[in-house]
């Protein structure tokens, strides 16, 4: 089969690097291939996509040796205006990739560009807009777009001229879990029924994995794996843990092989070896949405019965917040977190869980109700280079709340220098400050992080927990709030639809749910493991 | 400010037609010196913003012009000398020196800062109704650098007024006091002013990856004209022409120094209400626009 994209030995260097992001990668794309590129934060899949697209060396500069041949186009020969004819490119942040007004605009837009009469203009714009069901959006201005929508446009005007291949950098990172899946299945329909080479750079792999052909893995900028998913999986397994799906941890601690490179997959191997109780399924949400009053804990609950209830470590009552317009956001919410209490706030976008944080952190005034908090309320907004003001990281925050969060030995360096785990750390120190808060409220704090920086957030959750802070985090991730929670508040329409313990919620549900439950009904690969085995011993035992 | 699509003749003019229709009203503005007929400007102009629905946008830019237009109207008898009546003697001012203030330098003032404000409107009405997107492609085709450094500017600058909201609202986070504690507006503008440069890098790498840098030859879409398009044109053209024809006639002379002198006789009140007539005029076939 021919190859839509040819790496030979590429190694570059940034101008003004220390040390290549590329070490002599070699990689071949053959056309309709649907290929996951894999790696912990820097360990250079932007710079191989950006080589693909030729940005590297044409937009960025600094030292490129070797050869990429994309579409029968050589990079050295041309920049990356003209190798869009034959790859269309997709970056993590939707709101820089929209350069028009409506979306009629955006998707005409590469096809003017390339010289297309208008009457082909017309036609791409409406085939590709089919083609993603976006249709409904055409008239729409860009400016009035959710960021699924947003990055469904971009998608659209990447694939508007019918390029050969795609390269997408972490498109899913800024979605929520619903419009994330939609765009990997749409990715996955584009591949089968075009024929369109895919190459996905992406962190959540047991979201893409079922649909890759190949994993390619890159480790301090050179290829350290090439094989199919399984294959990979049982690589990750070995020599990189922290790239190992949930459903490939479950597999590995209970003994079984292959691995899954999804749910069907492992699904499927369970039944086979007669593990998978289809009768049980999952508890129906019903089971855990029924609190007498929503959003206390059982202890609280059982306090506040006997009327000694003290004053929650942060909370609310009757928080009403309406837009001008009269659109209530909030309505009515009741919520109360006890010191030392780790609650993760789950919910689509739009939901009302931002707004619920910045009430609880002071940052804007309800309509209506009031919100309790037993002293300061450190509040970690979504995106953390929006704390970062200074020239040197030792003057952003004092000296204890940076060793705290591990960057005492940083503090000569500049902010934006850091590693995105360690931006996340410093801005985590900033609203801390010198004092103990009474509680932290974090919205999102995993979107783009990989498995090893969210491993290491929520260890640092669970640590200030213990020492009697009331951690509340507003989250899509249910990999991550397994982690890290104890208590789940699923809230929908601005009000709390399910409160209860983790271990009940995020069993309970097809969206928010983690991929252990979705397989067996456990909220973790550890318990799930320990189901499977106890199945196993039940066989073994007459 | 931005454009918004909205059920108007001017919305459904195409952009070439819109834009010179608001240059026009512009020209006219700068051209046209006696009041009566500056007046006229303002009031066509006004009453386009309304007759397109771009009346919020209008009064911003009122906003934000007027105590401009009342700063030139301040300053310009304080700095000029000419003018024959006194009204107010302000003694002996450094640097100034001895400063007299007339009725003729007021009254130029006035007038110069009403120009002001007409031509803010003009801005305004263009922003609101003429379509960025179609624009940017007229100027791709008469100059690929000042449509690629537009088409930057045009994308980067929702993008940074929400970087400044989000910054200030992180800003606010901090603690009150210590290390790190609230910075000043001048730290969160000088963060603001730092990420543009990425946001910059990034708005431009995908203005590339779109093709936007392969200097093809961008073809002119064949869309036979309206009858809004030729309205507004017309409207345009006549405009233009009627301010020609006023300096070329005489009519609407005006002259502040040394006396004030602004002849009102029929040319003059018969060109004020054919400009105000001629700029409306479009809008009055609303046949098939969205209501």
């Amino acid at each position: 089969m021919s190859a839509v994209l040819r790496v030979e030995g590429v190694t570059y260097t940034y101008g003004g690097a220390a040390a290549p992001s590329l070490r002599d990668v070699s990689l071949r794309v053959a056309a309709g291939e649907f290929v996951v590129v894999a790696g912990l934060s820097a360990s250079g899949k932007s710079t191989l996509l950006r080589a693909a697209a030729g940005l590297v060396p044409h937009f960025h500069g600094g030292t490129f040796a070797g050869r990429v041949v994309v579409g029968g186009l050589d990079t050295r020969d041309h920049g990356p205006s003209d190798m869009s004819a034959v790859a269309g490119t997709l970056f993590q942040d939707p709101e820089t990739q929209i350069v028009l007004g409506t979306v009629r605009n955006e998707l005409a837009f590469p096809l003017e560009n390339r010289g297309a009469p208008p009457a082909a203009v017309a036609r791409g714009v409406e085939e590709v807009a089919l083609a993603l069901g976006i249709e409904a959006l055409l008239d729409r201005s860009t400016s009035e777009l959710s960021g699924g929508e947003l990055q469904r446009v971009a998608l659209g005007a990447a694939l508007a001229g019918r390029p050969r291949l795609v390269l997408l950098d972490e498109p899913t990172s800024q979605l929520d879990p619903v419009a994330g899946d939609e765009l990997v299945w749409l990715l996955r329909r584009l591949n089968e029924e075009w024929g369109t080479a895919v190459v996905l750079a992406e962190h959540r792999l047991e979201r893409c994995l079922a649909h890759a052909d190949r994993v390619v893995v890159l480790e301090g900028g050179a290829v350290v794996c090439d094989a199919p998913p399984r294959e990979f999986l049982s690589w990750a397994g070995e020599r990189a843990p922290a790239l190992q799906t949930p459903g490939a941890r479950l597999f590995a601690r209970a003994g079984l092989r292959p691995p899954p490179a999804g749910v069907k997959e492992a699904r499927a191997t369970l039944r086979a070896h007669g593990l998978l109780d289809e009768e049980a399924g999952p508890p129906a949400p019903t089971a855990v949405a029924a609190v007498e009053r929503p959003s206390l804990s059982d202890r609280a609950r059982a306090r506040l019965r006997r009327g000694d209830l003290p004053p929650a470590a942060l909370g609310c009552r009757g928080l009403w917040v309406e837009m001008p317009g009269g659109r209530a956001v909030l309505r009515a919410v009741d919520l109360r977190v006890e010191a030392g209490e780790r609650v993760a706030l789950m919910g689509r976008n739009g939901a009302g869980k931002s707004t619920l944080l910045r009430h609880l952190g002071g940052l804007r005034r309800p309509t209506r109700g009031r919100v309790e908090a037993a002293g300061r309320v450190a509040l970690l907004l979504q995106n953390p280079n929006d704390y970062l003001l200074h020239e040197r990281v030792a003057d952003e925050a004092p000296a204890e709340a940076l060793a705290a969060v591990g960057l005492a030995a940083l503090g000569d360096r500049h902010p934006r220098d850091l590693s995105g785990g360690e931006r996340q750390r410093l801005a985590l120190a900033i609203v801390m400050g010198g004092d103990t808060p009474a509680a932290v409220c974090l919205d999102e704090p995993t979107r783009g992080m990989d498995r090893a920086a969210k491993g290491d957030l929520a260890d640092r959750l669970r640590a200030l927990a213990a020492s009697g802070v009331a951690v509340l985090v507003a989250t899509h991730d249910a990999e991550f709030a397994a982690a890290f929670a104890e208590r789940v508040v699923l809230i929908a329409d601005g009000r709390p639809i399910a409160d209860g313990p983790i271990a009940d919620v995020l069993t309970g549900g097809w969206y928010f749910a983690t991929e252990t439950a979705r397989i067996v009904g456990a909220l973790t690969p550890e318990e799930g493991a320990e189901r499977i085995r106890r199945r196993l011993t039940m066989e073994v035992t007459p | 400010m931005r454009f918004r699509r909205r059920a108007s003749p001017l919305h459904a003019a195409r952009a070439s037609a819109g834009g010179a229709y608001c240059t026009a009203l512009a020209a006219c503005a700068l051209a046209l010196q006696h009041p009566l007929l500056l007046g006229a400007v303002i009031l066509a102009v006004t009453g386009a913003g309304i007759a397109a629905g771009a009346r919020h946008e209008l009064a911003t830019a009122a906003k934000f012009s007027i105590p401009l237009a009342l700063l030139v109207a301040l300053v310009n008898p304080l700095v000029v000398r000419d003018g024959l009546t006194v009204f107010f003697r302000l003694g002996e001012i450094p640097p100034f020196g001895q400063v007299d203030l007339t009725v003729e330098a007021l009254v130029y003032g006035v007038l110069l800062g009403a120009r002001v404000v007409a031509v803010a409107l003009c801005c305004a009405l263009f922003v609101a109704a003429v379509d960025p997107d179609e624009t940017l492609r007229l100027f791709r085709r008469v100059s690929f650098r000042s449509a690629l450094t537009a088409a930057l500017a045009v994308r980067l600058m929702p993008v940074l007024a929400r970087d400044s909201r989000r910054m200030a609202d992180a800003a606010a986070c901090r603690p009150e006091s210590g290390r790190g504690s609230a910075p000043g507006r001048v730290a969160v503008l000088r963060a603001v002013a730092t990420s543009a440069l990425d946001r910059a890098v990034d708005v431009a790498a995908t203005l590339e990856v779109r093709g936007y840098g392969a200097r093809t030859a961008v073809r002119a879409g064949a869309e036979p004209w309206s009858r809004h398009d030729v309205a507004f044109a017309a409207s345009a053209v006549m405009l233009v022409a009627l301010a020609i024809a006023a300096a070329v006639a005489g009519v609407g002379t005006f002259a502040a120094y040394p006396a004030l002198r602004a002849p009102v006789g029929a040319g003059e009140a018969v060109l004020a209400v054919l400009i105000v007539l001629v700029a409306l005029a479009p809008f009055a076939d609303r046949r098939g626009i969205e209501r």
